[in-house]
């Protein structure tokens, strides 16, 4: 709190000046900057759990113990397209919350239906593929690579459905509620963690199946 | 100045931005969807092509991926160099050292680990 650049009688020097805040000159920060700070501390520690999973897969993933291996079943194709779905729909949600800012009910509900219906096809797409996977009787009980694959994989999919509850959730209380200050710090948070979901998937693509197809 | 001086901490306008925030967000969002989509391209190209040597693939495959998280952190998270942003850059550079720590760590002492175990027919001699 030592706002050492100013003389102390400065008119700016009080506590209610609010420039630069998070120098220790300008008093307290803002709520929206305090709410998005604790929620992305949380996103971290996500991240690192997610790390732990990398890790373990990384480990795992010569282990096929006789069952097939990363290049005998990954589909480049149904990747490619879960890839792409998940950009626009994270490009979707950042329409959503230019809109939010603008107070358009219209354009934010509408952002958020797309943003919605891609994260749907996305996990879609993945179902089909765990699903077709353990027809074939390569479940996670088959090997360690397939348990730690579809730990990790399975885990970001967890938080998609996640997500995409709380995007209903967002949904209705935008409808019900209006553009309320608290309404938006959810909403503010709800973006942050669909984007990281995002960051997630890039690694997963390039990491997991892209690296697994050329071993 | 006076005026601002004697707003309470944390205090924001009810009402929304600007009208001129609209192309320069979407503007933002565009640019962070055209590199995204650049370097995924790039990738999935990497990924299937024979002109980069076989065991440099990978390497390009993380590069790339840690290129693209660059612009999502950037362009859809806005983690910036803004003041306000410095206590979200701290914690995400901490983050990324527990990451590193815990992947690298892993892998390094698992491959050691693996390296040095005694093979399966051997066990069974000593047995």
């Amino acid at each position: 709190m030592n706002s050492v650049a100013l003389p102390a009688d400065s008119p700016g020097s009080g506590h209610a000046h609010s420039h630069a805040p998070g120098h220790g000159a300008g008093g307290p920060a803002a709520k929206r900057i305090v709410v998005a700070y604790g929620f992305w501390i949380y996103l971290i520690s996500d991240i690192i759990m997610f790390s732990a999973l990398f890790a373990a897969y990384a480990v795992l993933a010569p282990a096929t113990a006789g069952g097939p291996s990363a290049r005998q079943i990954f589909d480049p194709n149904s990747v490619a397209i879960e890839t792409a779905c998940l950009l626009a729909s994270s490009f979707a949600c950042g329409m959503a919350s230019i809109a939010v800012g603008q107070r358009s009910m219209k354009w934010t509900q509408i952002s958020l239906v797309i943003t919605g219906l891609l994260g749907f096809v996305f996990l879609l797409f993945e179902l089909r593929e765990f699903h077709a996977l353990v027809a074939r009787g390569d479940g996670p009980t088959h090997s360690a690579f397939l348990s730690a694959f579809f730990t990790l994989v399975g885990c970001h999919g967890l938080h998609i459905t996640a997500g995409l509850l709380w995007l209903g959730t967002m949904m209705a209380q935008f409808y019900a509620k209006g553009f309320r200050r608290d309404i938006q710090y959810r909403y503010m948070c709800f973006s942050l963690f669909w984007h990281t979901l995002d960051i997630i998937w890039v690694a997963i693509f390039s990491l997991v199946y892209l690296v697994g197809m050329n071993l | 100045m006076s005026v601002q001086g004697d707003i309470a901490p944390g205090y924001e306008s009810e009402e929304g931005e600007g009208r001129e925030g609209i192309r320069e967000g979407v503007r933002s969002y565009l640019l962070g969807l055209a590199l995204a989509i650049a370097l995924t391209l790039a990738s999935f190209a990497v990924a299937r092509t024979h002109i980069i040597y076989g065991p440099g693939i990978p390497v390009a495959l993380v590069a790339l991926a840690v290129a693209q998280m660059g612009i999502h952190l950037v362009f859809f998270l806005h983690i910036t160099t803004a003041p306000d942003n410095t206590n979200n850059v701290l914690a995400l550079a901490f983050g990324v050292l527990i990451v590193f720590v815990l992947v690298f760590g892993t892998v390094w002492v698992m491959a050691h680990m693996n390296h040095n175990m005694v093979p399966m027919q051997d066990m069974t001699g000593i047995q």
